[in-house]
């Protein structure tokens, strides 16, 4: 196999609030190899888009930090670099679409000079050249009569062209890795799936590998290889889609799931009543207890769950999912 | 105006809206502001008084062609009893037009070039307090407070008289006084302005932190900082008027205040010489303060669906 693109390993970040500091990402590890494309599934406030951020770089200053554990890029060691280093990194190597198109553009600048500044930041290359690249760039995201959009504003655009904008950002410098922080969640469906589409195609072109971070099992199913899914800053479970779709082995993944019509149900099939997943996230405080974080709310809750963590059990195929009892679910 | 046919038969008012209203097209943002500033007549008419001082104030030394300190004819003659001297002679028969004219000059200059001093500073202290959070917010924000409690006349006077009444000296006087208010908005606009998603999308995409201060929040956050640096204008030519009416002016130029002050012990006899630069003064700085609340409409997000 080959080597890894983005390695972290044991990954720890903790946040200090008011009430002391908590652990949101909790020994995360993970690998990307190159082209791939791998998705982060969990409710809001698993430690997704954390992860994303501490990856970047970009974890709220003086409230989040790095505390254990390492990130591995293109062989260099991201939590030890300098920012200069970091920054050089950023954009060029790894870059990142955010959740809301609406306010991820500069209102005062064209959409052109935002192109071409990330474009001129990186690159050696004339300013005409940068111009002719964006609007290569444009055309690529497919916005109609590129060279002309280039001189419009962001609020002349809709959710669905900014979002376009933004990748078309993100991928100026033909990134080694794209961080799709929920890139549609803020947009219509049809807008999502022609997203979706757009990213699917550019990373067939490109080559660029992608983290999609989401909490749409849809998305995931359509678009990535393997995921990982995320409670309460720890991994639950990761492995294969197809193998975590057809058997989840953690009982947050098959909640997940069930919340899902389209997914299990093709047309001929019974309809399942629509289940939830009852409970909400645990508060800040409880993360990194030495106990199973999803117990509160599993029916499958037993002693051993509330008095240790439960450890990786693994499956065939890279399929491993962390919980006590996760051999005699399904 | 209610006579007008009305084919359509709706209440007139509602039909001239309707047609006036044209298809939703997205505008530049200034042609957005500048209807928006339109709007308030008030200041409309403002800024064109003003801009008719400013052009005064640019030609029309030139044009009246009288010199301001010669003396030209009998001293306290009251406006309009000689055709000559429309706004009639000073204590010791200058031509107070003349020096209104002239003193027109360096009130403006001096309420710009001061103005440009405290929004240069102003801005500067707030950005970096705003961006960098941490010790130096706490610094600068500190510092900023001490310039705060200072008394303003007080200590521009103490500046005049240290280091010489030239007019670069006022104008710095003035500046390094009236700062705090600019730095503490722009604090603010960057304290709101650096959590927004389209600076954490400019970090990730590479960007210097100077490039984030400066091309990044700081042209988001310049209305407010544009409100308060045209009102900053007016306050500014008030506080060259105080110094002046106590004395503490470049002798060797007219300004407004200076003129006041040299014939304030003849107030009783010939009031108009104190009056008639007042109210230069008075026009000049209502103005300025009408369009300052006029570039607020046009700015302020807030009142943009009124």
């Amino acid at each position: 196999m080959t080597e890894p693109l983005l390695k972290v390993q044991n990954l720890r970040v903790e946040l200090t609030t008011r009430n002391g500091t908590a652990p949101v990402i909790d020994d995360v590890s993970f690998e990307l190899y190159p082209g791939e494309n791998i998705s982060f599934v969990g409710e809001s406030g698993c430690g997704k888009s954390m992860t994303a951020l501490a990856i970047m770089g970009l974890l709220p200053e003086g409230i989040g930090r790095i505390t254990a554990g390492s990130i591995m890029f293109d062989g260099q060691e991201l939590t030890q670099l300098s920012p200069e280093r970091l920054r050089r990194i950023r954009g060029n190597d790894i870059s990142m679409i955010f959740q809301e198109p609406m306010t991820s553009l500069n209102p005062v600048y064209t959409i052109g000079e935002q192109i071409v500044e990330v474009l001129l930041a990186h690159q050696s290359i004339s300013r005409k050249e940068a111009w002719a690249t964006a609007a290569d760039l444009l055309d690529a995201v497919r916005i109609p009569k590129a060279r002309e959009r280039l001189k419009d504003y962001p609020f002349q655009l809709s959710g669905g062209q900014r979002q376009r904008v933004m990748i078309a950002i993100a991928l100026a410098c033909k990134p080694k890795v794209l961080i799709a922080d929920e890139p549609t969640t803020a947009l219509d469906v049809t807008v999502q799936a022609q997203i979706f589409d757009l990213l699917r195609d550019l990373r067939k072109e490109t080559g660029t590998s992608i983290i999609l971070i989401t909490h749409d099992m849809g998305a995931v199913a359509e678009m990535a290889e393997r995921m990982i899914v995320m409670y309460a800053g720890r991994i639950a479970e990761v492995g294969a889609v197809d193998d975590i779709i057809s058997t989840p082995r953690h009982p947050y993944t098959k909640g997940l799931i069930s919340c899902v019509p389209h997914v299990l149900a093709s047309v001929s099939d019974d309809k399942q009543p629509l289940t939830e997943v009852p409970g909400i996230v645990p508060s800040l405080r409880e993360f990194g207890r030495d106990q199973c974080l999803f117990a509160s709310r599993c029916q499958h809750r037993t002693e051993q769950c509330l008095e240790a963590r439960p450890k990786a059990v693994n499956f065939d195929g890279a399929h491993a999912a962390d919980c006590w009892h996760a051999e005699t679910l399904s | 105006m209610t006579e007008k046919p009305n084919d359509l038969d709706t209440v007139p008012t509602q039909d001239g809206l309707i047609l006036e209203e044209p298809i939703e097209k997205a505008r530049h943002p200034f042609m957005e502001a500048w209807d928006m500033f339109r709007r308030n007549h008030a200041a409309l008419v403002a800024l064109m008084i003003l801009v008719l001082i400013i052009l005064g104030a640019v030609f029309g030394p030139s044009l009246y062609g009288r010199d301001p300190f010669d003396m030209v004819w009998a001293p306290f003659t009251p406006p309009g009893q000689n055709t000559d001297f429309l706004f009639g002679t000073d204590y010791l028969g200058r031509d107070l037009l003349a020096m209104i004219i002239s003193g027109a000059r360096v009130s403006i200059i001096i309420g710009l070039a001061a103005a440009f001093v405290s929004v240069f500073i102003g801005v500067t202290i707030g950005a970096l307090a705003g961006y960098y959070r941490g010790w130096v917010e706490e610094v600068l924000m500190r510092f900023t407070e001490f310039f705060q409690v200072l008394p303003t006349l007080l200590f521009s006077m103490v500046i005049v008289a240290l280091f010489g009444a030239s007019l670069p000296m006022i104008t710095f006087a003035i500046g390094i006084v009236s700062w705090t208010a600019v730095a503490r908005i722009t604090r603010a606009e960057f304290l709101r302005i650096r959590e927004l998603e389209y600076v954490t999308a400019s970090r990730a995409s590479g960007a210097r932190d100077l490039k984030l201060i400066f091309s990044v929040i700081l042209p988001n956050a310049l209305p407010p900082i544009i409100v308060q640096s045209a009102l900053m204008v007016g306050s500014a030519i008030l506080f060259e008027a105080g110094l002046s009416f106590l004395g503490l002016t470049d002798p060797n130029v007219v300004s407004w205040g200076q003129i006041i002050g040299s014939n304030r012990t003849y107030f009783l006899d010939a009031s108009y010489t104190v009056t008639l630069p007042g109210v230069a003064i008075f026009v000049t700085i209502l103005c300025i303060s009408l369009v300052g609340d006029g570039l607020n409409d046009a700015l302020n997000p807030k009142l943009r669906s009124r």
